[in-house]
């Protein structure tokens, strides 16, 4: 016991000692906690709008006005042609391009009915959706404004049967994207810093030379295993604190489950992902090939995490690929224990799988270790 | 300059001997293009849904039949009471509850309005505004249908046509991406590493003493790195038109010498940051914990700059991935030339040199 601790005491001392990499291991992720939460949002705003009024009749100028008022759009101009309007788009400096044909009025008081048409940059095909939704919303709304003041009290016992929606978003009323985000990424940034230090560590003794000292000592791997990851197991919790201390007072996220649960739950998987990092150890001689791995497993742990993009979404073997993605199951437990206020009972599953992958990837990682030496 | 080519073979045969890391280079970048390719979509398809019937009409079943029928919902429950909505939620996989009222088609019939409640698990605001959406979008089909015959005046009708990516597809906007993100890690990772290695391992002292230039000892250890990451790029392009159909509307030539550009960047920037760091580790951890989150956030990858408050847009100006990601766009979904992406370029080329200038300072300063 006493040996473990001094493993630990020298661990501590030398992650302390290299002061280059202090920032990078507490202050680097807190900023980008604080910072990239921002970015990550899915709202469509500020799309850069253009319309060609062939008609400049006062229906065509009336239209264009509720596109203006709409928080939406930011009308960027009215071009004279859909010709230099489309190579506006091809410059990237418009998004949506609506185009009012002549005689667009005359139309509509004849045959009551009128074209309109409208080019969305698509290449963004989520967003490109969500604008299509926007303008059938006005044009719809600009509809039914046009429909009330033309309507007789008679049509009155023929009026449409309508089926009202009424939307009731739960957890998060105001669909705010940092509550969503923040666990994610606070997620990430645990993950990221404990498989990184812990994957380099022990490959470094090995590049440098130190390992084969260590091991011609009387400790015992056990020991040196356990000293060497303790102090990573230390610092996600720090740093998993300072975090959720940030979520809570900066970006308002509400925290209506369990803190037990979640720092229970996050010992487990930092255990999984400490033997992931002493497996790919184990596995290289150097660690530029230690980062390379690591990286590797990363990239894909964040994006099929289900935390930019949901995992129902994907393939059926892609989902079959996310049952062994320890990200994921984390990412649902911090959202639903935070936002929802999941009990043990209700992530009992994830809690199941985190636990099984800790101890098979321990147990891979301590009995590679051996056959290494 | 014989001397310098007899180095640049040494680098060579160093990165060959190392099978290993070989086959991580070039291995890595496939795996993940293809099962991001593949898998990432920010689509929403079969999505887990529950229904709340008070009614049990013959409009609430067909309705719940249209849902069921579409391909972005399936319907995993039933519910008989409101009490049992936020079990279901706590367990995270239904996703809606669609709760009708009591007397649906009744109140149809003589108040000409029903209602119908649609409780999404908002904590992804994405997913349920969508949902939201696509429910309000077959409900209106339906009521069009049953009002067939009551004529109603006056309708604008718009017609929409979706340029670059007529059928949204989700693959042309990730596809770009990823190839962004493995080109600017895996190059800028290298070039650090491999640097800092010499450093750390007191070989660059060696190197720094020889009758080599130290520019000439730089350009030697990137030279081959150039080489290996053009493959790479070759490689993810030819995935991307012939496994996912990602069309190149502009010139070929064009796109590979703007990945070379970007390369070369990303590159300098490795050796940007192994000036700063003494160990591999640091080294490793500033071009890995401070380049992949802003990468993957800041370039547009997955979401749009537009849509970011104003700081963070101007924050990603430097970003390189932003500019890069442009510029593939342009040149495979628009079709665009080098008159529309020159200033995109000009970014690339002018946040090159500075990396490269700022490195060769700082180099100089370590010789003295």
């Amino acid at each position: 016991m006493n040996i473990i601790r001094y493993i630990i005491q020298k661990e501590f001392k030398q992650i302390f000692r290299n002061k280059a990499m202090l920032p990078i291991i507490f202050v680097l992720p807190l900023v980008q906690l604080i910072i990239l939460s921002n970015a990550a949002t899915f709202d469509v705003k500020n799309i850069k709008f253009a319309y060609i009024d062939n008609d400049n009749s006062s229906i065509s100028r009336e239209l264009v006005e509720k596109f203006d008022a709409s928080t939406y759009f930011d009308v960027v101009s009215n071009f004279p042609s859909s010709k230099l309007a489309n190579k506006a788009m091809l410059e990237g400096k418009v998004d949506v391009i609506l185009e009012i044909p002549s005689h667009f009025e005359r139309e509509l008081v004849k045959n009551k009915k009128a074209d309109l048409s409208v080019s969305i940059n698509a290449i963004d095909g989520a967003a490109a959706g969500v604008e299509n939704v926007y303008i059938n919303q006005i044009v719809q709304q600009f509809n039914r404004g046009v429909q009330v003041q033309s309507f007789v009290s008679s049509d009155l016992g023929n009026l449409p049967q309508n089926i009202e929606t009424i939307p009731s978003f739960w957890y998060n009323e105001t669909l705010n994207y940092k509550t969503f985000m923040v666990p994610g990424i606070l997620v990430l940034l645990v993950t990221m810093i404990t498989l990184f230090l812990s994957g380099m560590n022990i490959v470094r003794e090995k590049e440098i030379g130190t390992l084969e000292q260590i091991n011609v000592t009387p400790i015992k791997k056990h020991q040196f295993i356990i000293g060497k990851l303790f102090p990573f197991l230390v610092l996600g919790m720090v740093l998993l604190t300072v975090g959720l201390i940030i979520s809570k007072l900066l970006f308002q996220v509400p925290i209506v489950g369990s803190l037990t649960l979640l720092y229970f739950y996050t010992t487990i998987y930092i255990l999984v992902i400490l033997g992931m990092g002493l497996f790919i150890s184990n596995f290289t001689d150097t660690q530029q090939q230690a980062m390379f791995i690591a990286w590797f497993f990363m990239v894909i742990f964040i994006l099929m995490s289900g935390l930019f993009t949901p995992i129902e979404s994907m393939p059926q073997w892609a989902q079959w690929v996310t049952e062994f993605n320890p990200i994921k199951y984390y990412v649902e437990v911090m959202r639903m224990v935070m936002l929802k206020g999941a009990g043990l009972s209700d992530i009992y599953p994830q809690v199941l799988k985190t636990l099984l992958f800790a101890i098979t990837m321990n147990a891979l990682a301590v009995v590679s270790y051996k056959k290494v030496n | 300059m014989n001397r310098f080519i007899g180095f640049i073979r040494k680098e060579f045969y160093h990165i060959l001997r190392d099978r290993r890391s070989l086959f991580i280079l070039f291995g890595m970048p496939i795996v993940q293009v293809m099962l991001f390719g593949f898998a990432i979509t920010n689509e929403i398809n079969n999505v887990d849904i529950a229904i709340l019937d008070h009614s049990k009409d013959t409009n609430t079943k067909k309705i719940i039949n249209k849902i069921a029928a579409s391909q972005y919902f399936s319907v995993k429950a039933y519910l008989n009471s409101e009490a049992e909505i936020p079990v279901a939620f706590k367990k995270g996989k239904i996703k809606a509850v669609l709760n009708f009222e009591k007397d649906f088609s009744k109140n149809m019939v003589t108040q000409k309005v029903a209602k119908v409640q649609i409780l999404t698990d908002a904590t992804d605001p994405n997913t349920a505004n969508t949902i939201s959406n696509f429910v309000g979008a077959i409900l209106q089909n339906y009521q069009q249908e049953t009002n067939k015959g009551i004529n109603l005046p006056y309708q604008i009708v718009p017609k929409t046509r979706m340029v670059f990516n007529p059928e949204l597809k989700s693959v042309f906007m990730f596809v770009p991406g990823v190839m962004t993100i493995i080109l600017m890690l895996v190059s800028a990772m290298m070039t650090s590493i491999s640097i800092t290695r010499e450093k750390e391992l007191g070989t660059m002292e060696i190197l720094l003493v020889s009758p080599l230039k130290p520019f000439q000892v730089i350009v030697g250890k990137v030279i081959p790195y150039i080489l290996l990451s053009i493959i790479n790029a070759v490689v993810i392009i030819l995935l991307s038109i012939f496994v996912f159909k990602m069309p190149v509307q502009g010139s070929l030539l064009l796109l590979g010498a703007e990945s070379t550009l970007f390369i070369i960047n990303a590159l300098s920037l490795g050796i940007l940051i192994s000036t700063i760091s003494t160990t591999q580790q640091t080294a490793m951890m500033i071009s890995l914990m401070g380049l992949m989150l802003p990468v993957i956030l800041l370039s547009g990858f997955i979401f749009p700059i537009s849509s970011m408050p104003m700081p963070l847009q101007l924050i990603s100006n430097i970003i390189p991935a932003k500019w890069f990601i442009i510029i593939i766009k342009g040149i495979m979904l628009k079709g665009v030339g080098l008159a529309f992406v020159w200033k995109e370029t000009l970014i690339l080329i002018g946040m090159t040199i500075f990396f490269i200038t700022v490195s060769v300072k700082k180099y100089k300063i370590r010789l003295e």
